[in-house]
């Protein structure tokens, strides 16, 4: 760049020019791919690997014909509650033994004990990471936002079934739902407030 | 063009001249290096027996929290930001930096941004208290909602001034050298320093989001870092890191670039394989993009993840290694002196070597399970950045000060400080990897017994480096006020490089016809 003939001022602010605009551009750029390409890039990550269940944000819909008899399934289930989310939550049954294909309805049991309206949010989560792909729920209250009025209970269904081709080794799946508060959440959002960036 | 600077506090709010901008920094960045440094004292003090002596747990979380943001960008990035504008247009021949009025900005908006984050300490939510890398959900749901906004205005503001700064310095190199000064003829304080700029402006804008994905976390009613609207507090730790690890490399290879400008200098020869330390350099940053996550082996990666950022981590020890083979192969058969700079550079050299097998170590991901968030990790951590970045900070002061005030440092009273540093540091933070690999957890106030007697060593080691800084500010001011006059063009018999072919003191304006470069 540098000639050895003086370059003149003018041709200096030219170049200066150009590297400004080049560098805020990258700047720029950089601060668009932190918000449109990492967060997307990460969600797939984690679709790719099973990480963080974020799969099968809706429900699951062909139904496998076959039921594989010879092969019995242990289902457990957990439930926590995040932070200070005050409800009982929990499920009706600890655990079921299940055959691949089958089709299996359980209930989880929430419980607003507070005399608040509040809402809530169950996210899922399922170990080992392998069977990620292999547990399909077809009617999960996880897909939605569950609203209970102070001191009102409710049922909450889930059904799944396990894909027969299940890896060998696995015989045992855990399910955990963590349940969050969202009432704030909740409110903000339908008061109209920017909600971009689910995630 | 042959007008002074004007009066007063004016000439300091006012200038566009790159030798008056630089020493804004190094004073600013001074200031801060003293300030942090008391939360450290804080620190320390607290540490000094186990069980709760001083303050409180919170108090003690917003200690270590702003000792290392102040450390990180209000210290170290400044300093070698103000070192780059003194010394960056001296070396390649040019009479200014090539923006000069943006110079001016992105100093400016330093103070401003300092001191919105101090004065969190007085809110009645605290100071933030998340750590430095302010990891959500700790940062957002539990922070105090005003100390982490205005803690957020203040990373976009400092964020704002080292893009400035570094696009100033991007322009400069590439537009502004002298006749005859070609790439692979640039000191490689220049060439450290050219590199780390776009690795700056790569990687400010991610904090930048990073941190405005928070503000939106907060006030907006976004879910990025929140599970409960389907977003993960992991995706934080990916984008911080995804900056954090390019910004570590920000603040070394400057310093790299100093070591190399030093050690020729001491050993009266030139640099052993120039061009294999400009390519090294670049590779490190290029490497840097690609091993973010090493700073989360433990949040469950899959397999295959842990083992990619496991060896790619691993690789940057090649071209690391490249650097220290070059400068100890520089030193074989010189006749080297131990000047107060090379006396630093060499500590530097040994003991940022020591801080890179830690690195090495903590890169293997298995046993990494074991070493994270441990006292090792401090450990590691301090003998980059304090034995590598500050230490070559003050071997830089030592070495240009004769070039910028045309008085010399008294070398007694430095090599006082030298030793002192040089002991203080080793005994606050050696100790540490022992308490570490035992288990010894970091940012906690308390310690359980057995740590007791390391974290006195390291408590005392820690009140000696701090008393050590002070004389350090003593031995500028004296040199300043009444140093032994010299007008030496080359104050050090072995240097080389246009900055010592100009009178000492550096006049206000240097090159204002340029040099040529054979």
């Amino acid at each position: 760049m540098s000639e050895s003939t003086a370059t003149t001022n003018n041709a200096r602010s030219n170049a200066n020019r150009r590297i400004v605009l080049g560098s805020v551009g990258v700047a720029v750029g950089m601060l668009i791919f932190c918000f449109f390409v990492l967060p997307p890039l990460y969600d797939a990550l984690c679709d790719l690997t099973g990480l963080n269940a974020k799969i099968e944000e809706s429900s699951y819909e062909a139904v496998p014909a076959a039921v594989d008899t010879s092969r019995t399934v242990k289902v457990q289930f957990l439930a926590t509650n995040n932070e200070s989310m005050p409800w009982q939550f929990g499920p009706a049954l600890e655990q079921v033994r299940v055959h691949p294909g089958e089709q299996t309805t359980i209930e989880f049991v929430a419980n607003n004990t507070t005399g608040n309206d509040m809402v809530a949010q169950a996210v899922p989560s399922v170990v080992p990471f392998k069977a990620v792909d292999y547990f399909h729920k077809m009617e999960c209250f996880c897909f939605e936002r569950q609203p209970l009025k102070a001191g009102e209970s409710a049922k909450l269904p889930m059904v799944f079934t396990i894909d027969p081709e299940l890896p060998k080794q696995i015989h045992t799946i855990t399910l955990s739902y963590t349940l969050f508060d969202v009432t704030e959440m909740d409110a903000k959002a339908s008061g109209g407030s920017f909600q971009w960036g689910k995630g | 063009m042959a007008h002074g600077p004007a009066k007063g506090i004016r000439r300091w709010l006012y200038t566009t001249n790159h030798k008056d901008i630089g020493s804004l920094y190094l004073w600013f960045s001074f200031a801060m290096f003293i300030l942090g440094g008391a939360f450290a004292m804080i620190i320390r003090a607290e540490l000094f027996q186990p069980g709760m002596q001083l303050v409180d747990p919170e108090f003690f979380n917003q200690m270590t929290t702003m000792h290392g943001l102040v450390m990180v960008f209000g210290a170290i990035m400044p300093a070698f930001v103000g070192l780059a504008n003194w010394m960056i247009p001296m070396m390649i021949g040019a009479p200014d930096m090539a923006l000069p009025r943006m110079n001016n900005l992105s100093f400016w908006l330093l103070p401003p941004a300092f001191l919105m984050l101090a004065a969190t300490l007085f809110t009645e939510g605290g100071a933030p208290q998340a750590g430095w890398t302010f990891y959500a959900p700790l940062s957002t749901t539990y922070a105090n909602p005003l100390t982490a906004t205005i803690f957020i205005f203040a990373v976009h503001t400092m964020g704002a001034s080292s893009i400035m700064g570094s696009i100033n310095i991007i322009a400069t190199i590439l537009n502004m050298r002298a006749p005859g000064m070609s790439y692979m003829k640039m000191p490689l304080f220049v060439w450290t320093w050219l590199i780390t700029a776009f690795l700056l402006v790569a990687v400010m804008p991610v904090l930048a989001g990073a941190v405005t994905m928070m503000l939106m976390d907060i006030h907006g009613g976004t879910s990025f870092f929140d599970a409960a609207g389907g977003g993960d507090p992991v995706l934080f730790q990916h984008v911080f890191w995804f900056f954090g690890h390019p910004e570590v490399y920000i603040i070394i290879l400057p310093a790299f670039g100093v070591i190399s400008q030093i050690i020729p200098t001491f050993s009266r020869k030139p640099l052993f394989g120039y061009s294999s330390m400009v390519y090294a350099t670049a590779s490190i940053a290029l490497l840097s993009f690609i091993v973010w996550a090493h700073h989360m082996f433990t949040v469950g990666m899959p397999l295959a993840g842990e083992l990619f950022f496991m060896y790619a981590t691993m690789l940057i020890a090649v071209p690391t290694g490249v650097k220290v083979f070059n400068w100890i192969a520089t030193m074989f058969k010189g006749s080297i002196s131990f000047e107060t700079p090379m006396l630093f550079s060499l500590a530097f050299l040994v003991l940022f070597t020591i801080g890179g097998f830690t690195g090495v170590m903590l890169s293997i991901a298995p046993a990494d399970f074991q070493y994270h968030d441990s006292y090792f990790v401090v450990a590691h951590f301090h003998y980059v950045m304090v034995a590598g970045a500050v230490f070559s900070m003050s071997a830089a002061v030592y070495y240009w000060l004769p070039k910028w005030t045309g008085r010399m440092y008294s070398e007694p009273l430095a090599q006082v400080h030298f030793w002192t540093s040089f002991v203080g540091f080793n005994l606050t933070f050696f100790p540490q990897h022992f308490v570490g690999l035992a288990g010894m957890p970091r940012r906690y106030s308390d310690y359980a017994l057995q740590f007791a007697d390391y974290n006195m060593v390291s408590s005392c080691g820690a009140f000696l480096y701090g008393v050590s800084q002070i004389l350090f500010l003593v031995i500028v001011i004296l040199t300043v006020k009444g140093g032994k006059k010299t007008t030496k063009e080359k104050t050090w018999e072995g240097a080389e490089g246009l900055e010592w072919t100009v009178p000492s003191p550096a006049p206000y304006h240097t090159f204002s016809t340029p040099p040529t470069v054979k």
